[in-house]
């Protein structure tokens, strides 16, 4: 042991007054006497060798070997005779201990170091709280270790301190079983969120690292939860306000609402946007994106890895509490939601399908305030939309929910056209609307789904006038396709020809817009979108039935052309799944209600 | 073992108006809020509950909230250990000072050096720390023995105990088991004690007497 190799220096530098000299060597139990005996001596006013030892705890950089070597021994010492700590009388000497950062040591001092917490927080149920404190302080380095976190050197330190924080965690949670409850909230407090981007990284690292590790057992939801509260913590400050009023062509983030073969006059003519343009100098250089941008990628980093373990199942639960508690409630979330596409990407059977039937629910339920359900149905429209993970069968059930949920509406409610009125229901027309812009050709395939298809015209065509209220562009892709499709008897009611939104939908949508709340539209967090691309239905890849006969537009450069003939021959029209390209890797053509990232390598 | 106790509670909750379409949710809810706490009107931890709900009507608060008061009758299975009742727990850490353990799983108690007997002598086999008595060979502890220890103190707000294995009837639950007969014995005739008569009760759990066994022991101690 360290202790009776370094005992002679113990002797001359800080025990001396302590001891005769018929010691030359010490065995470890002496030492404990020692320091038991420095810790007595306070309470009979003889501070000396309790001051000294206090000073010990002090060096902190630059130690030489003997300084070490002390710290070391007085640490193992110490952890020996902890139950005589008292926490008023001793003060000194504890904070400098919960002050000592683990990262300035070397290996033996931070083992003897922990060792002492692991004694501190199992002696005395009073410790436990400042020891957990300190070793969530360990989680992030100090500020001078910033640039060497990604050198080699760097790495191997934090490996070196992380491992033995958590493992030290670990063993207080095995020897005060009440700890981990006691940890997450300061887990929670102490989440360094206004930090540097490398340090909130290394913080939320330490938070998985928890989840899955051996105590996660009992910290796993809260540190999902947690983390995702971070994220929409940032995602909110990245306010819509902001960015608004930027020129589009300045734009780094450019929404288009047309393609160029759907709708192709808006923007140009009316120079209309949609209020989701981040510009170039509010998100370019825009710190708390690109640290939002890290997060997620580490989120879907650790998903997948949960996915491999076969853990995606239980991880699913907790997320999808946050997202229901913080996600569904924050106003127009921006990026934080695709943590919930990433996780049903992942697992289509299980988390896929709870997703969609959790936002259904919502909508439905009156337990739930009118704008919570209105972002649902925003969010399940979108989610049934986007994600190419999708079976045609689930969307067409989920879909069948609406449909009857609006038709039971009609009939029970009735009434003349009102906006604000009737908000829910136009916003259930408008997903329903929205989700077969992007899916009419396989719901129309799905035969049990027919009968549901054509109570749509009913519910269209009902006094409250949905397609005059949703929002026009939406109304007009629908109305499109759905003649070509021959899906209502009579088509005149359907010429529709208004602007991108009108007086009607911006009252239905309210104060909050939420008629435009499409939260699954292309992520524009440059690291993110290569995890969600694959699984992204962009509207270039979707196929309108009145796109059958025509060709493709002349402006589409040839290599367009060319994915799209693949995409047609690897479409068999009986397969109700088949109108995705299944490869979503390759360039989209464009898209509506879309917003690209330029920036990106990918972009277009 | 001790300080368990099952309390019979008349209880009234008060239930947020906006929980009225799911008053036993909101009921249970707030009962599990209780749960591993020390509550100073039940005086104890409660561990569990038994909840029914007395009547279908409640009292409605007047206020801004008006909250409305759920009368209950619960049975709670309440954790309350004070000074001398003797706990079981099992050993998770063993140190030549001091002895860690776990009580019903959530309560972790220490027992410092000064706290554990002469007879017990700190031991290293085969690379495992454990405490062997010294009159009773086959009496060991080392992690994961269930022991029986004296409460010392129970610090109510953190649920850690301070425990102490003075007294002779504190030690391995598996060994004071199995020489519960000879130990009873072996201990009157070593310390030649005349009044520990009583001291068994229903074979293996023992009284409260354990005042008196402190001193005792105390004088046997020998310490520095």
């Amino acid at each position: 042991m360290g202790a009776e190799e370094f005992g002679y220096n113990i002797k001359e530098q800080t025990f001396n007054e302590m001891e005769d000299d018929d010691f030359n060597h010490f065995s470890d139990s002496e030492l404990v006497y020692h320091v038991r005996d420095a810790l007595n001596s306070v309470s009979s006013g003889d501070c000396d060798s309790y001051n000294q030892l206090v000073g010990v705890m002090h060096h902190s950089k630059g130690l030489a070997p003997d300084e070490v070597a002390l710290l070391v021994t007085s640490l193992k010492a110490l952890s020996g005779a902890v139950s005589y700590i008292d926490i008023s009388l001793h003060e000194a000497l504890l904070s400098s201990i919960f002050d000592m950062n683990m990262w300035n040591y070397g290996p033996d001092v931070m083992d003897a170091l922990l060792g002492l917490i692991i004694s501190l927080a199992s002696s005395n149920g009073k410790y436990v709280e400042s020891c957990l404190e300190m070793l969530v302080s360990s989680f992030t380095p100090p500020f001078s270790f910033i640039d060497m976190l990604k050198q080699p050197r760097g790495i191997a330190k934090k490996d070196q301190v992380l491992s033995r924080v958590h493992l030290a965690l670990k063993h207080i949670a095995d020897l005060v079983p009440l700890a981990p409850s006691k940890l997450c909230p300061i887990i929670s407090r102490k989440m360094p969120i206004y930090e540097k981007e490398p340090m909130v990284v290394v913080y939320a690292e330490n938070m998985l690292k928890l989840e899955s590790g051996a105590i996660g057992e009992f910290v796993s939801s809260t540190m999902l939860m947690a983390l995702m509260d971070t994220l929409i913590d940032l995602d909110v400050d990245i306010g819509w306000d902001g960015i608004l009023h930027d020129d589009s062509s300045k734009g780094i983030f450019q929404m288009e609402i047309e393609d160029m073969d759907d709708f192709a006059d808006y923007d140009e003519e009316d120079g209309t946007e949609f209020p989701r343009e981040l510009s170039r100098k509010s998100l370019g250089g825009n710190s708390t994106a690109e640290k939002l941008d890290s997060l997620m990628v580490l989120t879907f980093e650790h998903l997948k890895s949960c996915e491999v373990s076969g853990r995606l199942t239980e991880v699913f639960e907790p997320l999808l509490a946050s997202f229901r508690i913080t996600v569904l409630t924050a106003y127009k979330s921006k990026f934080a939601q695709f943590v919930m596409f990433y996780a049903c990407a992942l697992d289509p059977e299980n988390c896929g399908v709870r997703f969609a039937v959790l936002l259904a629910d919502i909508f439905a339920c009156e337990d739930y305030p009118l704008s919570f359900r209105m972002s649902a149905v925003a969010y399940l429209a979108s989610y049934l939309s986007r994600g190419n993970f999708l079976s045609a069968p689930l969307v067409a059930s989920i879909l069948k929910r609406l449909v009857d949920w609006c038709f039971e509406y009609c009939n029970r409610k009735g009434g003349e056209m009102n906006p604000t009125s009737h908000r829910l229901f136009y916003s259930g027309c408008q997903a329903i609307m929205y989700v077969l812009c992007f899916r009419m050709k396989s719901m129309i395939d799905v035969a049990w789904f027919k009968p549901h298809l054509l109570l749509i015209e009913q519910i269209l065509k009902h006094k409250l006038s949905p397609l005059k209220v949703c929002l026009p562009s939406v109304v007009e892709e629908f109305c499109r396709q759905a003649e070509a499709a021959q899906l209502f008897t009579s088509s005149e009611e359907f010429n529709f020809n208004d602007l991108l939104e009108s007086e009607h939908s911006r009252a239905f949508g309210g104060m909050e817009r939420l008629d435009m709340f499409f939260p699954f539209d292309p992520c524009l967090l440059k690291k993110s979108d290569r995890f969600i691309r694959p699984h992204f239905v962009y509207w270039s890849m979707v196929r309108p039935p009145y796109d059958d006969d025509e060709c493709i537009s002349d402006e589409d450069v040839v290599e367009e052309e060319l994915d799209l003939d693949v995409s047609k021959m690897s479409i068999t029209p009986r397969n109700p799944l088949s109108y995705w390209i299944s490869n979503g890797l390759e360039e989209p053509r464009g898209m509506p209600a879309r917003i690209r990232p330029s920036t990106s390598p990918e972009s277009f | 073992m001790e300080g368990l106790k099952v309390s019979d509670a008349n209880l009234v909750v008060y239930v947020h108006p906006s929980k009225s379409n799911k008053v036993p949710q909101a009921v249970l809810r707030e009962l599990s809020s209780l749960l591993f706490r020390f509550n100073e009107s039940f005086d104890g931890v409660v561990l569990a509950y038994d909840v029914q709900i007395q009547d279908k009507i409640a009292k409605i608060l007047p206020g801004f909230h008006p909250y409305f008061g759920v009368k209950l009758k619960a049975k709670l299975l309440l954790f309350a250990p004070k000074p001398n009742m003797l706990l079981e727990g099992k050993v998770v850490k063993l140190t030549e000072r001091s002895i860690h353990v776990i009580v019903l799983g959530f309560s972790s108690a220490i027992i410092t050096g000064e706290d554990i007997r002469e007879d017990f002598n700190h031991k290293i086999k085969h690379g495992d720390e454990l405490f062997a008595s010294r009159s009773q060979k086959r009496h060991v502890i080392k992690v994961g023995t269930m022991i029986r220890f004296l409460v010392k103190s129970f610090d109510e707000e953190r649920l850690h105990i301070s425990g102490s294995l003075l007294p002779a009837n504190t030690g391995s639950i598996r060994w004071l088991a199995r020489h519960s007969e000879d130990f009873s014995v072996s201990d009157r005739s070593t310390r030649k004690r005349s009044e520990s008569e009583g001291e068994l009760v229903g074979g293996e759990t023992y009284s409260l007497n354990n005042d008196h066994q402190i001193k005792k022991s105390k004088k046997h101690r020998i310490r520095e």
